[in-house]
């Protein structure tokens, strides 16, 4: 083996045909407005707390699409459920009721 | 490939490619990574098909890797891409046809920017009067040299000796196309295709009697990316982005790739041998990698041409067991012989890749 000065980092590819999609269909069926999000980010720029930590409701639900659980959860464990991201959400989606969804479908 | 999606995107992006009269300016890297390449552009264009396709050793780089690279502003790029398009009004040419990817993104970024700003294009015509002389002009039509060739793909099918078919099984090879970034991802409408899956390439490789595979990657980019590697501590990332591209595509087992950018098929092929050096993974048959070729190799391949006179022993991936699979005879004791004869030296092997 030779040693150029750099290597190649481990892949960030996602198969979704790999992704388990059965709790995610579980949560669509609770919450049939988590499908409408746009990814436009008005909950991030709103939320009080993701000024201190990386909390993300728009990546909450991009990761937990492409089967990123753990990340998922990471994104909304620092949730105060303050609810100032539902009221600024475009597409009048309930997110303070969502995170509360996501916690027990995908919360241990 | 599914189809029929894919037909309706292609119907909605096609653009006017003229038939003839090209003003043909090269690219800066090219002939040193693929050296044979735009010379058989050159050769098919005029000799095989009898275009007239005009060149002036006066034309200089588009700038273009200086301006991703941050190194000079975009006025001065822009001045020097008027220099260009003056170039070509003075040699009584309207159609401007470049061999680069970089360049043509570039001219498509600066007649856009001058059609939205035009006292900025007053402004550059100043600065090139007064820097060279010269008569500011914009190209009727502009056009990359793989457009020309994919408008040409049947002309050179009908004169074709071969084609992309494993003459062992009558299998048509699976091809991986790759399209630079900056053919179409920044103006899906001067591309033909679009940017999303892009035609030009596609309609060469079945003109030619090859399949095209799909696979998830496909749109990634090669990991050029200008300071990705220009900077050696941003390699890992270039590498890492190559690497990205050969594990999704592995699974669909591609016989060769095709390209249409100076960077790409530099990287996509000489990446497989730093990839085989650090990881001691190759992507190919027997250990071999999957060789790359630029869209004049293949024509000129197609053609009939020597692959030793398409520069193919330039090649990081070794393209031999890609030509017994199609047919195409060549004398191995060649290889490394220059034009007149003259050897030109040989690489040392590497470890693990064939």
């Amino acid at each position: 083996m030779i040693d150029f000065g750099f290597t190649v980092s481990p892949s960030s590819r996602i198969n979704l045909d790999e992704v388990d999609k059965k709790s995610f269909v579980a949560l669509s069926k609770i919450e049939p407005d988590v499908v409408k999000c746009m990814a436009c980010g008005s909950c991030s720029a709103s939320c009080t707390v993701s000024q201190f930590q990386p909390t993300s409701v728009r990546k909450a639900i991009l990761s937990l699409q492409n089967g990123q659980i753990s990340q998922a959860m990471d994104f909304l464990k620092h949730c105060m459920l303050c609810g100032k991201c539902t009221m600024v959400c475009p597409r009048g989606i309930n997110t303070r009721h969502l995170i509360i969804s996501i916690q027990k479908i995908y919360g241990k | 490939m599914i189809y029929e999606g894919k037909k309706k995107i292609w119907a909605d992006y096609q653009k006017e490619i003229p038939e003839d009269h090209y003003f043909y300016v090269r690219s800066c890297i090219r002939q040193s990574f693929f050296p044979a390449s735009e010379a058989t552009f050159l050769d098919i264009t005029r000799n095989k098909l009898g275009k007239d396709i005009f060149e002036t050793e006066h034309h200089t780089t588009c700038g273009g890797i200086a301006y991703h690279s941050d190194t000079i502003p975009q006025e001065t790029v822009m001045t020097i891409i008027a220099r260009q398009f003056a170039l070509m009004k003075k040699y009584g040419y309207e159609n401007y046809v470049c061999s680069c990817i970089t360049s043509f993104g570039l001219y498509c970024e600066t007649l856009e920017t001058w059609r939205e700003y035009p006292e900025l294009q007053q402004k550059i015509a100043e600065n090139l009067w007064k820097s060279c002389k010269l008569e500011f002009a914009k190209p009727k039509f502009l056009v990359h040299a793989s457009d020309l060739i994919f408008k040409y793909r049947m002309q050179i099918a009908s004169k074709s000796k071969f084609k992309l078919v494993n003459k062992n099984t009558g299998e048509p090879l699976r091809v991986v196309e790759h399209i630079g970034c900056h053919y179409s991802k920044m103006f899906p409408s001067k591309g033909v295709g679009g940017a999303e899956y892009p035609y030009v390439l596609v309609g060469m490789v079945e003109a030619w009697g090859g399949q095209i595979i799909d696979y998830p990657e496909r749109r990634h980019c090669c990991g050029f990316g200008f300071r990705q590697y220009l900077i050696k501590g941003n390699r890992g990332y270039s590498v890492s982005n190559t690497h990205k591209k050969f594990e999704s595509m592995e699974p669909f087992k591609p016989d060769m790739i095709i390209t249409n950018c100076p960077g790409c098929p530099y990287f996509l092929d000489r990446w497989q041998y730093v990839i085989a050096e650090t990881q001691g993974k190759t992507y190919g048959e027997n250990g071999h990698g999957i060789p790359v070729f630029t869209y004049e190799e293949v024509a000129g391949l197609v053609m009939g041409y020597d692959p030793w006179d398409l520069g193919l022993q330039t090649h990081q991936v070794s393209v031999e067991p890609l030509l017994d699979k199609i047919g195409i005879p060549y004398d191995p004791a060649k290889k490394y012989l220059g034009r007149n004869g003259k050897y030109l030296g040989e690489p040392q092997k590497p470890h693990c890749l064939k």
